[in-house]
């Protein structure tokens, strides 16, 4: 090989890779280009004007209208839900699996799935436009388990956050390690309405997932934090019906926002509660002391802990079995049959499928039994 | 020389008797997985017809303008895969413009038509055959649409097949490694009609 050819055949190479680079970014340039467009929000109240081309998910909340995402826009979660009132397409494929047909012949449509390409019109309710992005400043860490942390946050001053027991946040996290994107997903609030100045969360470390590790390996006292709020409709409906409340691990977090608040509000006194914590072991129980003291103090509140794997040495003395076999047979020997009922759940997504079987087994009304899946 | 063939001999050859999939035994990954949904594989039949037809002109621009005046031709390997990749790329942007739920639909897969073997299999028959410049746009041509009929043929009949009573242990790729054989074997008794050179 002579040195004409040595240097020719990179030269050439490079001279053929670097016209295609540059056809890719003309194209991109052009066909990605859908200009400025604006989004009227519910017939004109709000009118946005944003660059073409992001998923609506996005380009609301670079103007700060925060449609709920639980799952950070994977299209995983089906939390965006959004009518829209223009012809933007058909429904795609990753959107129908969370649409009912009835949402479909509405165009509701998951906005982190649509392509803002045109200007649009969107209808959303307006709680949503009381959502903020607020910088708090972390105050607390505490493990009360072995993977379980209590996270207290400081609001910055002067905000006016209002919100209702069992409603949640959507934590932001920045890139870190390999993940090279800001990454957003909910917790719900553990913290007692009344405290104007703080928010406080339970977050489970499940391992690998990307939020979860940041808060657990590399969050620190002091450090700021985004946190998108308030968020979700999971709440205590004002009847007058007793509430069986069941959660497992983190899903305690939104029963120790209502458990408080109903203390504040005396509503505990005149409410029957019956409220099921699953767990494994001893290893994962906690706020035990706090809610046996409910117990004593409030003759309507029944504290029921349950393990499903006691360890042979412990000296636990308390229910054993899965969550919906204790939860079974409270409700075929304690639990008042001829009151209503109201089913409130929070957990994984396995638990509440399997507790919502035994709660209609029981006759339970399928549409008062309210749950936020952490899925 | 490019050889001497006429325009229509070499497209029905390419779409029958040379078809690039039951013939020459290229692009099977995709076939075999995609062609469960008649709507995917309706789908990724036009993108793939679509690509062979940029792809087989870009690369016999490239071959003869660039490679062979500069004595080159031993980078083709090279060269053709990252013309394949670029134009992939391209249409990637221009479908998810133009149909957002072919895009949706097709998913993982679009990006996947870069490693598809019949793609560049074209792009070297085209070199090794000598073709002419129309040659190769018949060429590539007929050859996607064969690779297209070809797997819509076998996602029709993969939609008879899931209802038949096939044999436990056959289910799910093995009866369909069958039918492409069966298929396969039909499309030979085309050959003696036409040849591609
Ligand atoms: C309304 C609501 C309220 C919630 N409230 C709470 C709460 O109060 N407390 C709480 O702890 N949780 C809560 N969750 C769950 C929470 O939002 C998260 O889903 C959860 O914490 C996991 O987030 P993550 O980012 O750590 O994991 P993700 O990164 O989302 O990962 C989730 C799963 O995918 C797996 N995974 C991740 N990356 C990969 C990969 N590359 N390959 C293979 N597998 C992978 C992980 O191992 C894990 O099993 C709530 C959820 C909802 C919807
Ligand atoms: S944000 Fe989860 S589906 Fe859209």
């Amino acid at each position: 090989m002579n040195i004409a050819t040595l240097f020719l055949a990179p030269l050439s190479l490079g001279v053929i890779s670097a016209v295609l680079g540059a056809l890719i970014s003309i194209t991109d340039r052009i066909v990605n280009n859908y200009g400025d467009v604006v989004i009227d929000i519910n017939s004109g109240k709000k009118d946005l004007n944003v660059k073409g081309g992001s998923p609506l998910l996005l380009s609301l909340a670079e103007q700060d209208i925060f449609v709920p995402s639980a799952c950070g826009g994977r299209g995983s979660c089906g939390a965006c839900k959004v009518k829209v009132l223009s012809d933007v397409g058909p429904h795609l494929p990753t959107e129908t699996p969370y649409l009912t047909k009835e949402e479909q012949a509405e165009n509701i449509r998951l906005s982190c799935q649509v392509k803002v390409k045109q200007s649009l019109e969107i209808e959303i309710p307006e709680e949503l436009f009381n959502i903020q992005k607020l910088t708090t400043k972390v105050k607390k860490i505490t493990d009360v388990t072995h993977d379980i942390k209590e996270v207290l946050l400081e609001l910055p001053e002067g905000t006016d956050l209002q919100y209702q027991p069992g409603q949640y946040g959507q934590f932001e996290v920045p890139p870190y390690n390999k993940i090279k994107e800001r990454t957003q997903r909910a917790y719900s609030f553990s913290s007692n309405p009344n405290d104007k100045n703080h928010l406080e969360f339970l977050i489970r470390l499940v391992p690998g997932g990307i939020v979860t590790t940041y808060v657990h390996e590399h969050l620190q006292e002091g450090q700021s934090i985004n946190v998108v709020a308030p968020v979700g409709d999971f709440k205590v409906q004002k009847t007058d019906a007793q509430m069986i409340c069941v959660a497992g691990g983190s899903g305690m977090a939104p029963f120790k926002s209502i458990f408080s608040h109903m203390v504040d509000t005396g509503e505990i006194e005149n409410r029957e509660v019956w409220y099921f914590f699953g767990a494994r072991t001893t290893k994962d129980l906690f706020y035990l002391e706090w809610l046996a003291d409910l117990e004593k103090k409030y003759k309507n509140f029944h504290f029921i802990p349950a393990l499903s794997e006691p360890e042979e040495n412990a000296d636990w003395k308390g229910e054993t079995g899965l969550i919906t076999e204790v939860l079974k047979s409270y409700l075929e020997t304690k639990i008042d049959t001829e009151k209503t009922k109201e089913g409130y759940l929070c957990g994984s997504p396995g638990m509440l499928d399997a507790c919502m079987i035994v709660m209609r087994q029981f006759g339970m009304d399928e549409n008062k039994i309210y749950f936020d899946k952490f899925a | 020389m490019s050889p001497v063939i006429s325009p229509f001999s070499l497209f029905f050859a390419s779409i029958l008797t040379s078809n690039i999939l039951l013939a020459n035994f290229l692009g099977m990954c995709s076939f075999i997985s995609i062609s469960k949904d008649m709507k995917s594989s309706n789908g990724l039949g036009m993108a793939v017809t679509v690509v062979l037809v940029i792809t087989g002109m870009a690369n016999w621009a490239v071959l003869h303008f660039i490679l062979i005046p500069l004595g080159l031709e031993y980078l083709r390997y090279i060269v053709f895969i990252v013309v394949i990749a670029a134009v992939v790329q391209i249409l990637e942007m221009v479908i998810d413009r133009v149909s957002p739920a072919l895009y949706m639909s097709l998913g993982i897969f679009l990006p996947l038509i870069t490693v598809n073997c019949a793609i560049l299999g074209v792009a070297l028959f085209i070199e090794i055959r000598n073709y002419s410049f129309i040659q190769s746009v018949i060429y590539s041509l007929g050859s996607g649409l064969g690779w297209w009929l070809a797997i819509m043929a076998l996602s029709a009949i993969r939609k008879k097949v899931d209802k038949a009573p096939v044999p436990a242990g056959l289910q799910g790729p093995g009866i369909t490694m069958i039918t492409i054989g069966f298929m396969a074997m039909a499309f030979i008794g085309f050959s003696g009609m036409l040849q591609v050179q």
